[in-house]
């Protein structure tokens, strides 16, 4: 059987998948691409160069570009970790000779470079193309490409000062990329049978035992103190109920989010339940109160008004005495309601 | 330094100044390094109810109390260490004794909730909700959740990252329910912004490398696609690099930053094998699809295509019942079950046929997974099996002794969890817990087993295994063979420290 068909079948038994009922497919859904269109978005570029747009650009072109464009988020030589990880450095000439980062293996190496880590070089005139610059994407030429990417070459010492980058040196390039054999695909997490190497297991093999499965638990590592309050107070990311809280670690920041105390009269009161902030509901909304009486000198009338209720200032339906509200909370209300009825 | 008194809610007589009934004290609850956490009720519950005022109504938060300071001096707390189990009853009557002068919040206060003798505040007065008339309906035409729930919220990690845009955040699993993770508070991860798409504009082109490989390229309008018959399925989607920064050691202090790049959603669209075979695509030269997004990053990512062949991947444009929401790449994503999020590339406007694999940037600089000996895998996309228990969980106390539900997530790339172990002692002995209902493939499962907390130490663990046998990994197993930098793809068992104190802190064992 072939891959496909018991992929089908797979497909079939798994998630019930099936071809497609009607006989003449489905009509009238989608066009066809035009030329134009495809060229316009098919603009990947494969390891096998597939893609690659002729064209050319210098070191120096590269400089002037990098220099307008790129170094303010990747500093002048690539080198900064201020903004997006550094591009370069941490590669050497041996590395170019033999195609592995040394570096790599090394657990005490700071940092780990695009160069030190790519493998090949379309990736790079691929994503320079497709995203660059950062608040920019795919504004640069395709010779300002090569003209980015030859600057960037020679940041990392693998092109001369004096180097053109074009669609038929870059494959030299390739041959020169320092982790160019820095890629294995002998693992067991790629979802399909294609790759060079790929292993039929898992590269763990834990069993289930229940009992006694070893003789103590030793705690390899904890949470350092310095680390415990730098996610903020975890006791606020944590819910007000249930069979835990969140521990303490930081400053409450509710009391500053809490909502207005008017507001919360408001609600308390039954305000709410016919007037809102921005739309009439029931009565007409505390923007329109306000616009109607702002600096009128009215708040002493509208506090009596809000007591004793009334009827007809804003149509039919009348407002009812609020017999239960203080003289002091009437006046808070209203004073918020004249200042806007903000949230907070 | 502070202590914590839990106490179980119980009539108390304020009056004679007697011992009161049911009191439980503890005295342990010291840290060991002799550091104390301070507590407090977070959130200030009930500071935004109305009826914080009415004395003692901070009952209604629960048992676990402030922390008692203003009657701990330097004395007691040596006392204190050195385990007088009685010293604690002698200064809480103390407080108690002291009565009005205590501060609001202390233990006085709560003392003189009951003071009456005759019941819970809550209970006897009316509530401002019980006594009043309630909002309109469609006061909120797109509904939210309840204001006391603002703490769940996705959040990002300090320092993980230097922009915003190309960055992450973290769902709170630890609050969560179920299976399913509501839209809103789907875990982010952008690579150059997120963008808001108008869907009348979005386009879905289909080509091949070669001409051959798609007889008609076409287009598809959101029209187009959403008249295809649709499928809906429900899937995990994990970032490859969740739990990334616990490879070497322990670093972040709670299961929203451990394994908060996990959401599970009930996805809604069409199958990929349907758009091919509607553009003739040859599906036997063909070996692997590259998805691309329409965003500034046009990311792309290389998939398999037998995992297309299959059926199982999608082009969606729905999420639990409405579109996607932006952040999560409206108006269509891939999905691409039990494979890392990277490759359910979002604003999703092309897919290429294919025969062989692409070493985009996210294949070659990033989601690549540094090995001892100095290689990096490339194309590693499986989630293997894993799973973590979500409640209680790092950075949470626990209110009480006595009864719990631990409560966790469980999951596989590879298909469906078969089971799930529990171990409340480290890993040397396990229970198999409950799951859930449905148990589904690549999706997530929820677990729970019952316990009863005797206030003594534990080391909670939770252990998954798939349908193909293949058991989640010890720390020590994984770190054997992938070292510590790898980055992406730590599917280690986790361990939260549950102190004397109640308190429960992200550890790791090997």
């Amino acid at each position: 059987m072939s891959r496909s068909c018991k992929a089908a079948l797979l497909g079939i038994v798994l998630f019930g998948w099936a071809a497609p009922a009607l006989a003449d497919g489905f009509a009238n859904v989608g066009r066809p691409a035009t030329p134009a269109e495809i060229k316009t978005w098919d603009i990947d570029v494969g390891p096998d160069f597939a893609g690659l747009p002729k064209g050319s650009g210098t070191v120096s072109r590269g400089m002037e570009i990098w220099e307008e464009k790129c170094a303010s988020c990747h500093g002048t030589f690539g080198e900064s970790n201020s903004v997006f990880n550094p591009l370069v450095g941490g590669t050497t000439a041996e590395d170019i000779k033999t195609g592995h980062v040394a570096a790599l293996k090394r657990t005490d190496f700071p940092a780990r470079t695009t160069f030190m880590k790519v493998a090949t070089v379309s990736t790079l005139y691929d994503y320079i193309r497709r995203a660059m610059p950062w608040n920019a994407p795919k504004s640069l030429s395709d010779d300002d490409v090569y003209a980015v990417l030859a600057y960037l070459l020679n940041l990392a010492e693998i092109v001369p000062d004096d180097f053109t980058l074009t669609d038929a040196t870059i494959r030299d390039v390739q041959q020169r990329m320092p982790n160019r054999d820095g890629m294995t695909t002998a693992h067991a997490l790629w979802p399909g049978p294609d790759l060079p190497g790929m292993l039929a297991k898992p590269d763990t093999a834990n069993a289930a035992c229940m009992t006694g499965c070893k003789p103590k638990a030793e705690l390899a590592s904890q949470l350092p103190d310095h680390a415990r309050g730098a996610h903020g107070n975890i006791a606020e990311q944590n819910r007000l109920i249930g069979p835990v809280r969140g521990q303490r670690t930081g400053p409450d920041t509710a009391a500053a989010e809490l909502p207005s105390p008017a507001l919360a009269l408001a609600e308390q009161s039954g305000c709410l339940s016919c007037h809102a902030v921005d739309t009439r509901v029931v009565g007409p909304s505390y923007s329109e109160i306000a616009a109607r009486y702002r600096g009128k000198n009215s708040a002493d009338a509208l506090v009596s008004k809000v007591k004793a209720g009334g009827e007809g200032a804003w149509g039919a339906v009348p407002m009812p005495p609020q017999d239960d509200l203080s003289i002091d909370d009437a006046k808070t209300l209203v004073a918020w309601i004249l200042s806007g009825a903000p949230q907070k | 330094m502070a202590a914590i008194v839990r106490r179980t809610y119980h009539k108390r007589d304020k009056d004679t100044g007697s011992e009161p009934e049911g009191i439980q004290t503890d005295m342990s609850n010291l840290r060991p390094t002799g550091e104390a956490t301070p507590r407090t009720d977070p959130l200030v519950p009930g500071a935004d109810i109305p009826n914080a005022d009415i004395p003692g109504a901070d009952i209604r938060a629960g048992r676990l109390r402030r922390a008692p300071e203003n009657f701990l001096t330097a004395d007691d707390v040596r006392l204190v260490g050195k385990g007088r189990r009685d010293f604690l009853r002698a200064s809480f009557l103390a407080a108690v004794a002291a009565g009005s002068a205590a501060a609001p919040g202390s233990l006085a206060t709560a003392a003189a909730a009951t003071g009456d003798g005759v019941g819970d505040p809550n209970i006897l007065n009316p509530t401002p909700w019980g006594s009043s008339l309630g909002l309109p309906v469609a006061a909120n035409p797109y509904g939210q959740p309840s204001k006391h729930e603002r703490g769940l919220v996705r959040r990002q990690s300090p320092g993980l990252t230097q922009v915003p845009a190309a960055s992450v955040s973290f769902a709170p699993l630890q609050g969560l329910f179920g299976i399913i993770t509501p839209s809103g508070l789907h875990f982010e991860r952008h690579h150059q912004g997120w963008q808001d798409i108008d869907p009348t504009r979005h386009r879905l082109m289909v080509n091949g490398a070669r001409p051959d490989f798609v007889k008609t390229p076409k287009v598809y309008t959101m029209d187009d696609i959403m008249r295809l018959p649709p499928v809906s399925r429900m899937h995990f989607i994990e970032c490859g690099a969740n739990t990334g920064m616990e490879w070497g050691n322990v670093a972040v202090p709670t299961v929203q930053y451990t394994h908060g790049m996990l959401s599970c959603s009930e996805f809604t669209g069409v199958p990929l094998r349907t758009l091919l075979e509607d553009c003739g695509a040859d599906l036997k030269a063909a070996k692997f699809v590259l998805a691309e997004g329409g965003d500034g990053s046009s990311m792309t990512r290389t998939i398999p295509i037998e995992l297309v062949l299959s059926g199982e991947v999608m082009v969606a444009y729905g999420q639990n019942g409405e579109m996607l929401r932006p952040e999560n790449g409206y108006p269509l994503r891939l999905v691409v079950p039990g494979v890392q999020g990277v490759s359910w590339v979002k604003w999703l406007r092309r897919i290429e046929v294919g025969d062989r694999p692409y070493a985009t940037k996210d294949e070659a600089v990033h989601y690549i997974d540094l090995m001892p000996d100095g290689q990096h895998r490339q194309y590693s996309s499986i989630q293997e099996c894993k799973s973590v228990i979500t409640s209680p969980s790092g950075g949470q106390t626990l209110l009480d002794k006595g009864f719990f539900t631990i409560s966790g997530l469980a999951w596989s790339g590879r298909g469906a969890v078969r089971r799930v172990d529990v171990s409340t002692d480290g890993g040397i002995n396990w229970t198999q817990a409950t799951l859930q209902t449905p148990v589904l493939s690549k999706c997530l499962t929820r677990f729970t087993l019952p316990w009863n907390w005797d206030g003594r130490p534990a080391l909670l663990q939770s252990r998954a295994t798939d349908e193909t046998g293949f058991v989640q990994p010890a720390y020590g197993q994984l770190r054997a063979v992938r070292g510590t930098r790898s980055i992406y793809h730590n599917n280690a068992i986790q361990t939260w420290q549950v102190a004397e104190s109640g308190d429960v802190n992200n550890v790791q064992i090997l």
